[in-house]
């Protein structure tokens, strides 16, 4: 009766299991200081010493890699939260009510969604400071329309179906309601969206990381060593695979764990 | 008789536009007495589940009261309305999405009784254990499964088990039976009958098919259109038709017996039903009915006694 999630779905989940323990353990592990210079010599190739090589700074690879993890995960996982605190409470109540807090809510929805989402990002950066918390919270404050959007017409639908009228005429109050009939079954239709969403949101992060307005150098994020290593390309030419291929694994893994959880949990009312 | 719910000048208009309404239901009054069964039957667009909703108040009518046991729902907001509507469960006609596809059977039948009690959940898996038995259906078997693993006619046991499970006195039938193969609808119709007699209950039931609600119904009340036509004693109703669209409908019931000759002065409609924004004026039956005169446009027939307990609205009551 349930669809296997193949070989794809467990890869992926073991890389990010991979991904997200690192990143936990990473003060345990035996790495050098990620932001140590000179611990070895610079532009040292792979070795037993220093699994990836050095940069031209003399610094760990590896270490930044894995430290640089944790930007990406805390921004991709953090800002997603956020987007559906905000997002998703107001489009289940747009969803569910309609009429004028539809309205309201939808003509906010619309708004920040006609600005220019890299501009607000820059914004909020260029006033608050090259924090982990500030890009986390811009990102997710830019993301939260669309998950709004896409909420509310999940809620709309639902809203519509016959349980959630019978629920009424049992006597439910509202609350309980959206908390037992309306939120499982959106929720549902969400769950391979989000994790799409955290791919998008990881990306925006390393983009703006590239750019040099994410969290401040030294700390190593992916997109910032991405962007040293074109930079160093003539001294060390493979210095921008290591973040890449990091970041392209990571992505691609979310991206395939979303697609099988949404076969595997495709909303199906019936067998019939 | 007691009288249980009483229906006066309901009216349920939907906004449809800049100054369009959609009239689904105009003007309707009827009362249910205790321990009765009410069919109301009207084809699709008629507003006779916009009326069993508007009684609910699911579907908040435009004016009009809604007494049940003598308080006027429509009066009532929140607590206070939910708390009033106890009494009065409902039934719908999908009998798969009616039930919420994410939650175990134990927990839809036994939802009634997490909202209103206060009792242990041992004590309410035991009542909805009870309640699967009454209805039919195996409790170690089912409970922890989802209703997608069960057939129409199984959830709508399931959708009656949780309509009883508040001891309710009136119950509301939306087309219980109408998504249900046949053999199965005259499971579901014996079960309710049954039922209907160990909880002494009084039932709207709702319907668009004739014979389904001979079968059920104590009285039938005819609706076209957002308006009543007839209402009378099912058997009065079924032998002397008195408005032409009860007589339509009743001529349009198929004859099972092929060696029966069908009446030759049976009248079929003709045309489409008229649109709800822009009803016709007068008698709004006048566009299809073979009898209609100048005064059928001028004139709205009201709904009046024609003999005791047998009322139509028709300017030219037949029989």
């Amino acid at each position: 009766m349930k669809t296997k999630l193949g070989i794809s779905f467990w890869l992926s989940l073991g890389w990010m299991v991979l991904v997200i323990l690192a990143a936990l353990l990473a003060n345990v592990l035996p790495l050098p200081n990620p932001n140590a210079s000179l611990v070895a010599a610079p532009n040292l190739g792979p070795s037993i010493h220093h699994l990836l090589g050095t940069d031209p700074n003399g610094r760990d690879v590896l270490s930044r890699v894995i430290f640089g993890s944790r930007v990406s995960l805390v921004v991709g996982f953090g800002s997603i939260a956020l987007g559906l605190l905000l997002g998703g409470v107001t489009g289940i109540l747009a969803g569910y009510y309609g009429k004028s807090v539809d309205f309201l809510f939808n003509s906010l929805a619309m708004i920040f969604l006609a600005y220019p989402p890299l501009i607000l990002v820059l914004a909020l950066v260029t006033f608050k400071g090259h924090s982990l918390w500030v890009i986390t919270i811009a990102i997710g404050i830019v993301g939260s329309p669309l998950i709004f959007r896409i909420v509310r017409s999940a809620t709309q639908s639902v809203a519509q179906r016959e349980y959630v009228a019978a629920s009424r005429a049992i006597g439910a109050p509202t609350w309980r309601v959206l908390a037992k009939e309306v939120f499982p079954n959106v929720a549902m239709t969400l769950v391979a969206f989000i994790f799409i969403a955290v791919g998008v949101a990881i990306l925006a992060e390393a983009a703006l990381s590239f750019l040099g307005q994410s969290v401040a150098a030294p700390t190593a994020t992916w997109g910032n060593m991405i962007n040293d290593g074109t930079n160093d390309l003539a001294q060390n030419p493979i210095l921008w695979l290591w973040p890449s291929l990091a970041l392209f694994f990571t992505i691609l893994s979310i991206n395939i764990i979303a697609d099988r959880l949404r076969v595997r949990f495709g909303v199906r009312d019936s067998f019939i | 008789m007691e009288e249980i719910l009483n229906v006066k000048d309901l009216v349920v208009e939907f906004s449809a536009g800049p100054g369009k309404k959609v009239h689904a239901v105009s003007n309707i009054s009827f009362a249910l007495a205790k321990g009765e069964t009410l069919g109301l039957v009207g084809e699709s667009g008629c507003g006779k589940s916009t009326t069993g909703r508007a009684i609910m108040q699911l579907i908040k009518p435009t004016s009009g009261r809604v007494e049940f046991e003598g308080a006027d729902l429509t009066t009532l907001r929140s607590k206070k309305l939910r708390q009033a509507r106890q009494g009065i469960q409902m039934i719908f006609q999908d009998p798969i999405s009616s039930l919420n596809p994410r939650r175990k059977l134990k927990d839809i039948v036994g939802e009634p009784l997490a909202i209103w009690s206060n009792i242990s959940r041992e004590e309410r898996y035991e009542k909805v254990r009870e309640m699967f038995e009454l209805v039919g259906l195996d409790f170690e078997a089912s409970q922890d499964r989802r209703p997608h693993e069960f057939s129409g006619g199984q959830c709508q046991r399931i959708s009656i088990a949780r309509s009883l499970m508040l001891n309710p006195r009136l119950l509301i039938c939306d087309e219980p039976v109408s998504a249900l193969d046949v053999s199965v609808q005259a499971q579901i119709l014996n079960l309710l009958r049954e039922l209907k007699s160990r909880y002494e209950l009084t039932i709207l039931f709702i319907a668009h098919d004739l014979a389904v609600v001979k079968n059920i119904s104590d009285r039938v009340a005819v609706m076209y259109l957002g308006k009543m036509c007839e209402i009378s004693e099912s058997e009065t109703l079924y032998a002397t038709p008195a408005h032409p669209y009860t007589r339509a409908l009743l001529d349009a019931v198929p004859e099972p017996d092929p060696f029966v000759e069908r009446k030759s002065d049976a009248h079929h409609l003709e045309g489409e039903l008229p649109s709800v924004i822009d009803p016709p004026s007068g008698c709004r039956f006048r566009t299809r009915c073979p009898y209609s005169q100048d005064i059928c446009a001028l004139e709205e027939p009201p709904l009046r006694d024609i003999s005791p307990g047998h009322q139509v609205a028709c300017h030219f009551p037949m029989n």
